[in-house]
């Protein structure tokens, strides 16, 4: 399914869309406390409101450079483009979402896959952009990840992957985007079986097809504070049961509340976090 | 015959012929020439039945896949099982009611059947929540196929359903994570699994239940990955474009057969299931039976191999060579 209706990662409450990737302007307003915060120290707190700690969107590089070792990062799967496998116009032709959102993100598609170094530990790398399409699954999406998970086994590597996706599995490719779950999940399966350690880690938001396959399924699912999580997205749970959903729900906390993540990790301690569980599981 | 109170506009001809013929049926004595009319209206009949259901566009098709007299999983236990033996209970929560498991019989072969039931009358339907499974379902379902895994049962999987619930409880108890662990869980198992979409094939909720060696989907039924009215409403605005929608996501059997999503498409009778459920019943019992035989054959571990590459290839994109200036 896949969810989510509004086009921006996040919305400041005076309604304004705040920007996306590293803002460019001096000062900003943080989405969470709409404080108005120094752009540079922001990026320095690795987008995260210098005020009141609120994480702000990163862009897929950023993640690299915020969680691998500098420089250690290898790009794999690089030449998979998405292509328009249903002829999909909806209010514009997909292929030129395609080509609109390539040219603002310079990304190919919203995931990043690779290898590289987390405080001197080889792991394989997974990383969505929330900003490509909502950072949805289609087929390149899936079939990079999948790759992942298979080389992963192969080399028997621990395996990262942090996920932002409001959109969950890609509409615009029907059938095939619904299907990667399951692609992406036995891939999972395999690796488990081998032994293999998955470090799933739910950043904001992580919705739909995305949250209901490979993000639900690491060995350990960290997750960064007050994420959006969930299945179904809050408008069609409102819209199908009609009442209004508590403060708080669907948010990384709720989710720590219910027991289906197992911790809740700041952004500044990821790399430790994840270089830390690397040891404890002897990987 | 369809129920009056649920008509499809576009059967309005098939409803008119059916009445008529319907009519001379029951006029007593019938004349050589009564004779003769009927034999013609029935002709005439079939002929429009034929031609408004080939022309049928992708809207008008999740509309028959979600008529109401359209046979459903609980038809089927009856119609293509010898025996259905509901197991219920997820040993955890609840005892989800739109996700059904329990033992069955097809002809010599004991399996274990799982579907989705979305319930006759209003009552059924409130309790299964219109055949959308809550998390204690999928949690069922799994806990049954690891079961029938254990036996060496094969296991047949019907699905029929809008989605997965969407709601307060089914965010608190994990759907996201059922669904998930669920798709993990069946492409491990190592027995048949066969998987069969008799009406809506409704995205995760769906697929929650498709992990199988085999998967059919039946002529007008429909799988997808959103809701026509969901995908409209983000895309277009409105729910009200839901007809271009379904147009736009190509989930019919044919295009679905194509995009390489399912394996078979299982013919239905003349003006779809709900016109001769006993015709779609034998059918569907005879794919089951036929696919059941030829996945029986094939050793475990091939089989489990075979599970996995078939949703391995699934996906359409470019790959260049690579090159050097990626960036």
């Amino acid at each position: 399914m896949a969810i989510g209706q509004s086009e921006t990662p996040a919305r400041s409450p005076n309604g304004a869309r705040p920007k996306r990737g590293v803002p460019e302007g001096l000062w900003l307003a943080c989405p969470g406390c709409s404080a108005t915060v120094f752009a540079k120290e922001t990026e320095r707190c690795m987008n995260c409101c210098p005020e009141c700690d609120y994480h702000m969107y990163v862009s897929a590089r950023d993640r690299i450079r915020h969680v691998l070792d500098d420089g250690t990062f290898e790009e794999w799967d690089a030449e998979l483009l998405p292509a328009d496998p249903l002829g999909f116009i909806d209010k514009k032709r997909y292929i030129d979402r395609l080509a609109s959102e390539q040219a603002r993100t310079g990304m190919r598609d919203a995931a990043l896959t690779g290898c590289g170094m987390i405080r001197a530990r080889r792991v394989a790398f997974g990383v969505t952009d929330s900003a490509f399409i909502m950072g949805s699954m289609g087929s390149v999406v899936g079939e990079r990840l999948t790759r992942l998970v298979e080389r992963a086994t192969e080399q028997d590597l621990p395996l990262v992957i942090i996920s932002g996706s409001g959109g969950g599995a890609r509409m615009h490719e029907g059938i095939l985007s619904l299907m990667q779950m399951a692609k992406i999940s036995a891939a999972l399966a395999r690796f488990s079986e081998m032994g293999g350690l998955f470090i799933s880690v739910l950043t904001n938001p992580t919705m739909g097809g995305v949250a209901a396959s490979f993000a639900s399924l690491g060995d350990l699912v960290y997750a960064e504070p007050k994420a959006l999580i969930g299945f179904a997205g809050p408008r069609t749970i409102e819209a199908t049961i009609r009442i209004e959903l508590p403060e708080g729900f669907q948010t990384s906390e709720f989710l720590l509340e219910h027991g289906y993540i197992d911790r809740i990790v700041r952004r500044p301690d990821l790399k430790s976090e994840i270089a830390r569980t690397i040891d404890y599981c002897g990987k | 015959m369809a129920s009056e109170a649920f008509r499809l506009d576009f059967e309005e001809p098939i409803y008119a012929l059916e009445k008529r013929v319907r009519q001379l049926e029951a006029t007593e004595p019938k004349s050589a020439q009564l004779h003769e009319e009927l034999r013609a209206k029935r002709r005439e009949l079939a002929d429009v039945t034929r031609t408004v259901y080939s022309q049928l566009d992708a809207w008008q098709i999740v509309r028959v896949a979600r008529y109401p007299d359209r046979p459903k999983f609980s038809d089927y236990t009856n119609m293509v099982f010898d025996e259905f033996v509901e197991l219920h209970g997820d040993k955890f929560y609840g005892d989800d009611r739109a996700l059904q498991t329990g033992f069955a019989k097809l002809n010599e072969y004991k399996i274990l059947l799982v579907g989705h039931q979305k319930g006759k009358t209003l009552k059924e339907r409130n309790e299964c929540y219109f055949g959308c499974a809550h998390p204690e379902g999928y949690r069922k379902a799994m806990a049954k196929m690891r079961l029938a895994a254990k036996f060496k049962m094969p296991i047949i999987c019907l699905i029929d359903t809008p989605g997965a619930y969407p709601g307060i409880g089914a965010e608190e108890r994990g759907q996201a994570q059922v669904i998930a662990e669920s798709m993990f869980t069946m492409s491990l198992l190592p027995v048949p699994i066969i998987c069969v979409v008799i009406g809506e094939g409704g995205s995760g909720g769906a697929l929650g239940i498709g992990v199988g060696d085999r998967v059919g989907v039946l002529q007008f039924a429909y799988y997808s990955v959103i809701s026509p009215e969901g995908c409209a409403g983000i895309l277009w605005k409105s729910h009200k474009f839901a007809e271009d929608a379904a147009r736009a996501l190509r989930l019919t059997s044919d295009n679905l057969l194509e995009l390489g999503a399912v394996d078979d498409v299982i013919e239905e009778p003349l003006g779809a299931a709900h016109r001769n459920p006993h015709q779609m019943a034998t059918r569907l019992k005879i794919y089951l039976l036929r696919t059941l035989r030829e996945l029986l054959e094939i050793p475990e571990e091939e089989l489990l191999a075979r599970r996995y590459a078939r949703f391995r290839r699934i996906g359409h994109f470019i790959e260049e060579a690579p090159a050097c200036d990626l960036d």
